[in-house]
């Protein structure tokens, strides 16, 4: 059967890594479109709280964040046990969101500052007294739409 | 005549683009956030004088929080699994009850008139030692109660979701079940000095 047989002359060409650059493109192009950059670091300890009815934040640009929790074990030291707010990249003070917010519409278009939210992320054992503050300078501050960062809970049903 | 220029090697390319990409998937997240969406009422006008406005008992469903996370409703301890229901009960008061919020008839576009609760409003308040988590819970359920609500009526009527409805069929069916939750100062009861 001399069709079928193997021609031991003739070699398995490699595979040709040619286009290998322009699958990595592809691929760099698709997580560059898709994902955003993080934008501080967190120092405070966030386990978010599970709920239901969530709405998701799709304007990034209009968000402004305001991180409460524990100080990561690094920050402990200088900053104890006790939650604390964190704005951008520092610990702050409640009385400090006021110019926080300034700050961040001061950033944004004009026509895009009635449409800013402000997302608070807390985490799940942090008590109300901190969270309470922040609410009250936010009212003095006119930034009144909020939004409570929540996790997806999963029904178990 | 000029020299030749060599041409520039891309084999290392496919190199430099995994470099590219490995930095991309490092700093950045893909996590879209979502959360909870309130609106705080407008800052107190301290020029205002504080005018006690008289609201019928029938017509506040009060909800109270303390700092061991348990809850307080209509004078009742619930669990917070129940606050669903009773909140519904509450703002939708379909036996007509003496105990729950007064309705009135009132024209609803698409509808007709329709009998809704006139004013019923949840009063949230919670105490200084409340955990977040408890607190959020809480809101959930009272949010949850009333976009139910407007779910069963957008399901009854036009056998579609809330959500899907046009804006019109949306700013009816919010005429019937609207969504007053009002927040009170919170105590200071359970706080550590």
């Amino acid at each position: 059967m001399s069709k079928f047989r193997i021609d031991e002359s003739r070699e398995m060409p490699a595979v040709s890594t040619a286009s290998l650059p322009d699958i990595v493109f592809m691929l760099l192009c698709f997580f560059m479109v898709t994902t955003t950059m993080r934008e501080v670091t967190l120092m405070v300890k966030i386990k978010k709280p599970e709920a239901t009815e969530l709405t998701k934040l799709t304007k990034k640009t209009l968000v402004s964040y305001i991180y409460v929790g524990q100080p990561i074990p690094q920050y402990q030291k200088t900053f104890g046990t006790e939650p604390q707010i964190q704005l951008n990249d520092q610990f702050a003070n409640a009385s400090d969101l006021l110019s926080f917010i300034t700050a961040e519409r001061a950033a944004r278009d004009e026509s895009e500052i009635p449409m800013m939210i402000t997302s608070i992320k807390a985490d799940e054992f942090t008590k109300m007294k901190i969270i309470q503050e922040v609410k009250e300078e936010l009212r003095k501050a006119q930034a009144l739409h909020i939004n409570y960062s929540a996790k997806k809970k999963v029904d178990l049903k | 005549m000029a020299k030749k220029v060599p041409e520039i090697p891309n084999a290392s390319m496919a190199d430099i683009a995994f470099m590219i990409l490995i930095f991309f998937l490092i700093t950045t997240t893909m996590d879209v956030d979502s959360g909870l969406e309130r609106r705080l009422p407008p800052p107190a006008d301290p020029n205002q004088v504080q005018t006690d406005i008289q609201i019928n008992e029938r017509n506040i469903f009060v909800v109270l929080v303390n700092a061991k996370d348990e809850l307080l409703v209509e004078n009742e301890w619930v669990a917070i699994k129940d606050l669903r229901a009773k909140a519904m009960e509450f703002l939708d008061n379909p036996k007509n009850l003496i105990t729950l919020p007064e309705k009135e008839v009132k024209e609803v576009p698409f509808f007709g008139p329709t009998e809704i609760v006139k004013n019923g409003v949840i009063s949230l308040r919670n105490d200084f030692g409340t955990t977040y988590g408890a607190y959020l819970a809480v809101q959930n359920e009272l949010v949850a109660a009333v976009n139910e609500l407007r779910d069963a009526k957008a399901m009854q009527k036009w056998s579609k979701k809330y959500v899907d409805l046009t804006e019109d069929q949306q700013d009816a069916v919010k005429m019937i079940y609207p969504q007053k939750i009002s927040e009170a100062e919170p105590k200071k009861v359970g706080v550590k000095k």
